[in-house]
């Protein structure tokens, strides 16, 4: 039945069409049909021009509107988060005054200079002082971005060891992700895939005879103090993935063969998180979306009602549950950290 | 035969009788640039259907996911159970579609078309520098596309590791259905396509330095030259690059070697691998992968200076500026590959280098955009369909590159990286960008191909239609990538996170139906016009550049009589001092008339 609806639906916008062209055919009845614009073809599409000048401007205040404001871009949960937003919002600012004063020209020249017969243009090839202030305009605008970007980026990825931070190894397989505390050491014992044994369940291929590993503490569930510093060092066993988390503004990709490394400090507990008013509107916006569709995802057996929580994403594709490769992230109090730490089992004791 | 031509200038009429051409010669296995071209454009038309049609079938199952379809069930077979869309499958096709779209339709039709037809009619040449290796170019072209498309079919499906095959992902059978003889096909057509597309190059190169016509010296060269030569120099530069990373992936996949490949542990065992690093595939494909977009684009943006120009009826501006920043865009595209690798794990350091070359190349590009508004400042302008496609092209172009200073900038790359955010900016800059140009070549050239003119009407349908669609589909996409929806992802209802994206999802998907059922109209004009369109007069544009000076009627050697002089820049439209508003290339200059110093 829908196929038939679908068929006949398209059959009709068909038609419509077909009719649309005869009409604009009929409407040149008497001219010599060229099929080479006319004065009457330049004068509509110059004000459609116009049209869709506004229509790019609705759009871009529809998705701001709508779909812009998104509490994930302003609510960054990490120390460096800010700063990045930060550029983003002046690149953004760039990129929108940029955007609408070169939309504007563009299409209000198509309108503005439309052909008509008899006019003629004016014949300017040439001029060297406005191409040297539009090339020096951008130079400068970026040379700023470039060395706004470069100082972030030198803070985001240069890890200052005197902070002693706290060291977490993010383990990505097909298609799941398991975290590795180095424990009191702070050093994690030294693994390869060589050594995995899954009879043993010793699924990191961590070295058992290594002391440094004695401590290290393996779980499916990511918990981090608030404010301490973490470098996470990322290992995958088998294609590559890459760790996500949007709200740390933080990913880095896991290479199978080397560690890579990504350090940040959170800086909002999970706790804090879900109080925060655009987080709030936001849980509401889709508990109330998710209540639409009530028996579908009660049927699919996941939880009726979402709760905010941090997110680790494989944001790499790794086959076929790319989609589904996820891991929880809780912050929270050092208290409530070093109580939950205290109830895993360490390495050695995890092992059948 | 184009050396007989030259020199016996007169024995053409005799000549082309000895030559009586067969159905075979003249349509199938030709040597004819402008029938080459034809084909050209023919097969990556096709090839765009198919590209297009899946890029339609996924955006469904984005909106509508797990649910079944009647266009699933009636294409995807055993891929669909009842209609719903297996995941693999869906990276299957977005795999396929990038594949398609970026090499089949973007760098085969769109610079195979048009370098084919343009180069030896605007340099004022007989043909090719080889016909012969045209042929085959063309031909090796045809065989990537059946390879590609015939690995469709096999038993465990396509390659379906992301366009950019990134191993190991791509080497291992056992991750993923489609890194079996799927990904083997794919990469045979892709080194058949590469091999393809340098003997096109070369053969661009080599025919724009030796057979321009008397007087046609590099400053008088349309823009489209331009284009066309400086984008088969990045293609000779950087497509064996892409095939030495095709190799060695396959000699890891076939021959146990370890380039790409270490310390991998999966589905119970350790493989022996050990060394290798898929970093250095991911250097190796980038080193081509983003020249890549260049090639894709720089065409475009010959065939819209040109158009530009002359539906202006104005020079287009600052022509001398237009050359260098193409030279420039040449240039640093070779050196800004590792933008894509920001987060790959490479050195940081690194990251610095490529942001500060990455934001270097927006200069360029700014400087065209500013030159191609001004050329419409004070024109006259002509709207043909051509005209439309160009300005829309500026139009995305615009939107499409300005994102292009976020995601070049590695601090702010680390989270929209991989996320719809990189959809929507290269699918505006390159992807719709790069098929406007090509529509408004075809709306453009469409005479001087089939002697007759594509319907207007139909023509301004299709541009409206696609111009609002276009920005309908792609512009929130930026929005939902911001709020961190990564690409490539089957379904995102396992994410209550994103819950409140999927009204905004739903919206894309029925752009993107409308927009691709658009197309519709263009194929039917593409198709009927061939035989029923009206009768193109020479020079319908009023156009200055040599290919309107040639007969409607094709002939071999493009010209009846001698090739003509050329006198003057190409750009002569409203030129003072002339009762008309162009005055063509071949047109010597008036006693007292100065040519411009350009």
């Amino acid at each position: 039945m829908t196929a038939l609806l679908t068929i006949i639906i398209v059959l009709f916008v068909a038609v419509a069409l077909w009719q649309m062209v005869k009409i604009f055919d009929l409407a040149q009845v008497g001219t010599t049909n060229t099929q080479v614009a006319d004065d009457h073809d330049n004068k509509i599409n110059g004000y459609l021009m116009i049209g869709f000048l506004g229509f790019i401007y609705v759009i871009t205040i529809l998705c701001f509107w709508y779909i812009g404001d998104l509490p994930l871009m302003s609510n960054a949960a990490s120390e460096h988060g800010s700063e990045v937003d930060n550029l983003m919002i002046i690149s953004m600012v760039v990129i929108f005054v940029v955007q609408t004063i070169t939309q504007f020209l563009l299409h209000y020249f198509a309108y503005k200079y439309k052909g008509e017969k008899g006019r003629k243009a004016l014949f300017y090839a040439d001029n060297n002082t406005l191409e040297f202030i539009w090339t020096v305009i951008p130079v400068i605008v970026l040379a700023g971005l470039i060395i706004y970007g470069l100082f972030t980026w030198n803070d985001i990825m240069n890890v200052d060891e005197d902070e002693d931070p706290m060291v977490i190894e993010l383990y990505a397989q097909q298609f799941k992700w398991t975290a590795r505390y180095s424990g009191g050491d702070n050093v994690l014992g030294k693994a390869n895939v060589r050594l995995i044994d899954i009879d043993r369940a010793n699924i990191l291929g961590v070295d058992e005879d290594d002391p440094n590993a004695q401590d290290d503490v393996v779980v499916s569930e990511l918990h981090l103090p608030v404010g301490q510093q973490v470098v996470f060092k990322m290992r995958s066993q088998d294609v590559l993935h890459s760790a996500y988390m949007p709200h740390f503004r933080a990913q880095m990709n896991c290479v199978p063969g080397m560690v890579t490394q990504f350090a940040f400090t959170p800086t909002v507990t999970t706790a804090d998180m879900r109080q925060n008013p655009d987080i709030v509107e936001k849980v509401q916006n889709i508990n109330e979306l998710r209540m639409d569709r009530k028996a579908e995802i009660e049927e699919s057996g996941q939880e009726l009602l979402y709760e905010f929580d941090y997110l680790l994403l494989c944001n790499k594709i790794c086959g076929k549950s790319h989609y589904n490769m996820q891991m929880k992230i809780i912050v929270e109090t050092q208290e409530e950290f070093d109580a939950w730490m205290k109830d895993q089992k360490t390495f050695p004791n995890s092992l059948n | 035969m184009s050396a007989t031509v030259d020199t016996h200038v007169h024995d053409e009429e005799h000549d082309v009788h000895h030559h009586k051409e067969t159905f075979v010669t003249k349509y199938i296995f030709s040597q004819d640039h402008k029938m080459i071209a034809k084909q050209y454009l023919v097969t990556g038309t096709l090839m765009g259907v198919i590209g297009v049609l899946m890029s339609i079938m996924f955006r469904i199952q984005i909106a509508w996911p797990e649910e079944p379809n009647v266009l699933f069930e009636a294409l995807l077979g055993k891929w669909a159970p009842d209609g719903v869309m297996d995941a693999d499958v869906y990276l299957a096709l977005v795999t396929i579609h990038g594949t398609i779209m970026v090499f089949f339709v973007l760098t085969a039709g769109l610079s195979g078309t048009f370098s084919n037809l343009l180069i030896p009619l605007q340099i004022g040449a007989r043909d090719m520098a080889s016909g012969f290796l045209n042929m085959v170019s063309y031909w090796l072209f045809f065989l990537s596309c059946i390879i590609m498309i015939s690995s469709l079919f096999v038993e465990a499906g396509p390659a379906a590791a992301g366009w950019t095959i990134y191993p190991p992902l791509s080497a291992l059978p056992m991750a993923s259905g489609g890194s079996g003889l799927g990904m083997t096909l794919w990469l045979v057509s892709m080194a058949i396509f590469i091999a393809s597309s340098l003997l096109g190059s070369l053969n661009y190169i080599v025919t724009v330095i030796n057979l321009r016509t008397k007087g046609m010296s590099m400053t008088r060269l349309p823009l489209t030259i331009w284009a066309f030569f400086v984008t088969a120099v990045i293609g000779v530069v950087s497509f064996p690059v892409l095939l030495s990373a095709a190799l060695l992936l396959i000699m890891d996949r076939s021959f146990g070697t370890s380039f790409f490949l270490s310390d991998i542990f999966i589905q119970g065992e350790v493989l022996h691998y050990q060394g290798g690093s898929p970093v250095l595939f991911e250097h190796l494909f980038w080193f081509l992968g983003h020249p890549e977009v260049y090639i894709v684009i720089l065409p475009a943006m010959g065939l819209v200076s040109e158009i530009m120009a002359s539906s202006s009826r104005k020079p287009i501006f600052g022509y001398r500026a237009m050359i260098a920043s193409i030279l420039a865009i040449a240039f640093l595209s070779t050196i800004v590959w590792g933008h894509h690798m920001f987060i790959s794990g490479m050195n940081p350091f690194l990251g610095s280098v490529f942001t500060f070359t990455t934001l270097l190349i927006a200069i360029p590009s700014a400087v065209k955009a500013f030159n191609w508004i001004t050329t419409l400042w004070k024109g006259n302008l002509q709207m043909n369909p051509a005209m439309l496609f160009s300005i829309g092209f500026v139009s995305t172009f615009i939107t499409g590159g300005l994102t292009g200073i976020i995601l070049g900038d590695s601090a702010l790359d680390i989270n929209v990286h991989d996320t719809y955010f990189v959809i929507a900016h290269f699918h505006l800059v390159m992807g719709i960008s790069a098929l406007y140009g090509m529509f408004a070549g075809i709306y453009h050239w469409y005479p001087k191909m089939f002697g007759r003119m594509l319907n207007k009407n139909l023509g301004y349908l299709h541009f409206w239609i696609t111009a609002v669609c276009a920005y309908g589909v792609f512009f929130p996409m930026h929005f939902i990538g911001m709020a961190g929806l990564p690409r490539r992802y089957y379904t995102n209802s396992n994410f209550p996170l994103f819950d409140d994206l999927a009204n905004t999802n739903v919206i894309i998907t029925i752009f993107a139906i409308i927009g691709g059922l658009a197309q519709i109209i263009y194929l039917y004009n593409f198709f009927i016009s061939m035989f029923y369109g009206k009768k193109a007069v020479q020079n319908p544009w009023k156009s200055t550049t040599l290919e309107w000076t040639t007969p409607v009627e094709h002939i071999h050697g493009n010209w009846p009589g001698a090739i003509p002089h050329v006198y003057r820049w190409s750009y002569d439209y409203s030129k003072p001092g002339h009762d008309v508003d162009f005055v063509p290339q071949n047109v010597p200059l008036m006693e007292g008339e100065e040519e411009l110093q350009h």
